[in-house]
């Protein structure tokens, strides 16, 4: 199968998957107890019976389950969420005000996480026994076993508290007024902490799989040969086996953009950043179902974006990985 | 002949246990004895503390925010006046009796889904790792948040929801040697003396595969813990119980002025998933004696 052939089957299983999604997230919300027209009926202040099955019929909850599930896949399929009763929005218009806030999260702490990592694992690989392979290592157990609201908030006590360098929350200061330039130096003032905690996770991951790939590609033959014909020690380290090491490490990370999101939902409340995170919490304890699924449903529909993106950017890496 | 006999005796007895030689290099690592020994020092304290120190974590007894070694309090109080102290052996209860739990559901799921698809391979395999893949998917805390939103927040529900969402690697792992130990000579033996289907899972290949399991097992406490505690942090857990995350989330917005109220709990999670990954470390190289060197 060409190139081009298997991208198209992971596009297609991919959109088999977020149907699944949708099942399952009606399913949820079908067995849970209590209903919307309990919650409206909740925020009215009470009704009574009558009242309620007049909402029930007007939302269509009267109907079989598999009429309701048909319903709400349609919509969907229309890029239709939804309508939060709680912020009175559609929930698609929600979603995409709050998405650009949370991707730059996300992404400027995985570039952080990946880069930093690759430069500490390679460092590590070159002296397995040296300082930086200690560093690594007691990175690695830190990011593991620190919770990361707890890092986040230690990161404030330090840097807002003591030495009071960075804001404390929120992604722009309402009092910097200036142009493009302010603007973007604001925000990434107000980035720094929020990335920097994220990162903090993923950061262990990936310096440790670095090193234990940098590890193993210097141990190979082609390695061995290319120091035997004489090919400068950077060129070796840097072209022949960095290359060829850096395949676990986008695979890992690639494969980390689900745990990323779950991360970034802790990051963003102890950062009060507004993004997505912020607004699930939020509906959650509004109780505003609609939100709820059309986030869980969104934020799946990226994480498939970012693995279908991970497998094309491994196949470009490495040519040799086999289509199928 | 009888020579050969007595010889077979004096090899036989100096071949340990493997369980035993795999004890013998886990106490040979440093610091898992020290992540072990931590980790037992945790659980007396939690467990065996409020037995000494008996101070209701409920109850509100001096001023709030009495920092740490003030007036008798040795982790100070928070912002309601509780005792630190007592509430960190009451929320230690709490986070690792989720932990354990949810680690077990999820590694009953796990187990299940990767035996099954490892050992019949085929359709079976593709769906169930299809289903497992559907799993990744979903962002976990998402996820979870969605359900205990939706069922209710009940130390019930938060162990479901955390066990429900954290068994896929358990299931990557499990299938992973289901496929390389159904291959070997044993199993086809076994096979050939009639063994049913259950038999060969799971009196024959599990044992064998057991290994990776346990180690992934041991941190998935650790992960399972650290996710009650976000859970408990978003102020999604069980009003009525109190647990690590839940006394950093509830002295959150006070943290610019009594830090330590947030930062012990914190301490507290930190110290425990350090001593669960260093004892799973610990196990990964007893169980692998030849990936010591990497």
């Amino acid at each position: 199968m060409g190139f081009w052939a298997t991208i198209a089957k992971r596009v297609g299983y991919g959109l088999l998957l977020l149907v699944a999604v949708l099942v399952l997230n009606f399913t949820l919300i079908s067995i849970a107890p209590g209903d919307i027209a309990d919650t409206i009926a909740g925020d009215m202040g009470g009704a009574d019976a009558s009242v309620i099955e007049e909402i029930r019929t007007r939302y269509g909850l009267d109907q079989p389950f598999y009429v309701q599930l048909w319903r709400y896949m349609s919509r969907v399929a229309q890029l239709d969420l939804g309508h939060s009763y709680f912020f009175n929005t559609a929930v698609t218009t929600l979603i995409f005000e709050k998405l650009f806030a949370t991707l730059l999260l996300v992404f400027s702490a995985q570039i952080l996480a990946v880069i930093l990592g690759t430069v500490l694992g390679v460092l590590a690989a070159k002296k397995p026994n040296g300082a930086v392979s200690l560093t690594v290592t007691f990175l690695s157990l830190f990011g593991f076993a620190a919770p990361v609201f707890w890092t986040g908030i230690l990161l404030i006590i330090l840097f807002v508290s003591i030495f009071p360098i960075f804001p404390v929350a929120g992604m722009f200061d309402v009092t910097v007024e200036g142009g493009f330039f302010v603007q973007l130096i604001d925000l990434l003032h107000h980035l720094t902490l929020p990335m920097i905690t994220l990162a903090s996770i993923f950061l262990a991951l990936y310096s440790r799989l670095a090193r234990a790939s940098m590890l193993e590609v210097l141990g190979t033959d082609y390695v061995r040969t290319a120091r035997a014909k004489g090919v400068p020690e950077r060129t070796v380290l840097y072209k022949h086996a960095l290359r060829n090491a850096l395949g676990p490490v986008v695979t890992v990370a690639g494969l980390q953009f689900s745990a990323v999101i779950s991360g970034a939902v802790v990051v963003e409340s102890v950062f009060s950043w507004p993004g997505l995170g912020t607004l699930a919490l939020q509906s959650i304890l509004a109780r505003d179902t609609p939100t709820i699924m059309g986030i869980l449903f969104f934020s799946s529909f990226v994480v498939i974006v970012f693995n279908i993106l991970t497998d094309i950017a491994l196949r470009l890496l490495d040519p040799r990985i086999k289509s199928g | 002949m009888a020579d050969s006999i007595a010889n077979q005796e004096a090899l036989e007895l100096k071949i340990t246990h493997p369980l035993s030689e795999m004890a013998v290099m886990f106490f040979r690592n440093h610091a898992a004895v020290a992540g072990l020994a931590l980790l037992i020092f945790i659980v007396l304290f939690t467990f065996l503390g409020p037995f000494i120190h008996t101070t209701d974590p409920f109850e509100m007894v001096w001023a709030p925010f009495t920092r740490p070694g003030e007036e008798g309090f040795l982790l100070g109080t928070d912002y309601l006046g509780r005792d630190i102290l007592s509430s960190m052996m009451a929320g230690g209860q709490v986070s690792m009796a989720i932990g354990l739990a949810a680690a077990v559901i999820s590694l009953v799921i796990g187990v299940t889904v990767g035996s099954f698809a490892g050992f019949y391979g085929g359709a079976i395999e593709e769906a169930l790792m299809r289903f497992t893949e559907f799993f990744q998917v979903l962002p976990t805390l998402l996820f979870s948040m969605v359900i205990v939103a939706l069922f209710g927040a009940s130390l019930l529900t938060v162990t479901l929801a955390i066990g429900v969402v954290s068994w896929t690697a358990v299931a990557r792992v499990t299938r992973a040697e289901f496929l390389r130990i159904r291959e070997l000579e044993y199993v086809a033996a076994a096979r050939a003396g009639g063994a049913h289907d259950g038999y060969l899972i799971f009196r024959v290949i599990l044992p064998n595969a057991m290994p990776p399991i346990v180690v992934q097992a041991n941190l998935m406490v650790g992960s399972a813990i650290l996710f009650e505690a976000a859970l408990s942090f978003l102020g999604l857990s069980d009003p009525n119980t109190m647990s690590w995350g839940q006394v950093i989330g509830s002295n959150r917005p006070y943290i610019l002025d009594a830090g330590f109220a947030v930062a012990i709990p914190g301490f507290a999670i930190f110290l425990t998933v350090l001593a669960i990954s260093l004892i799973g470390d610990g196990l990964n190289d007893a169980f692998n004696p030849k990936l010591r060197e990497r």
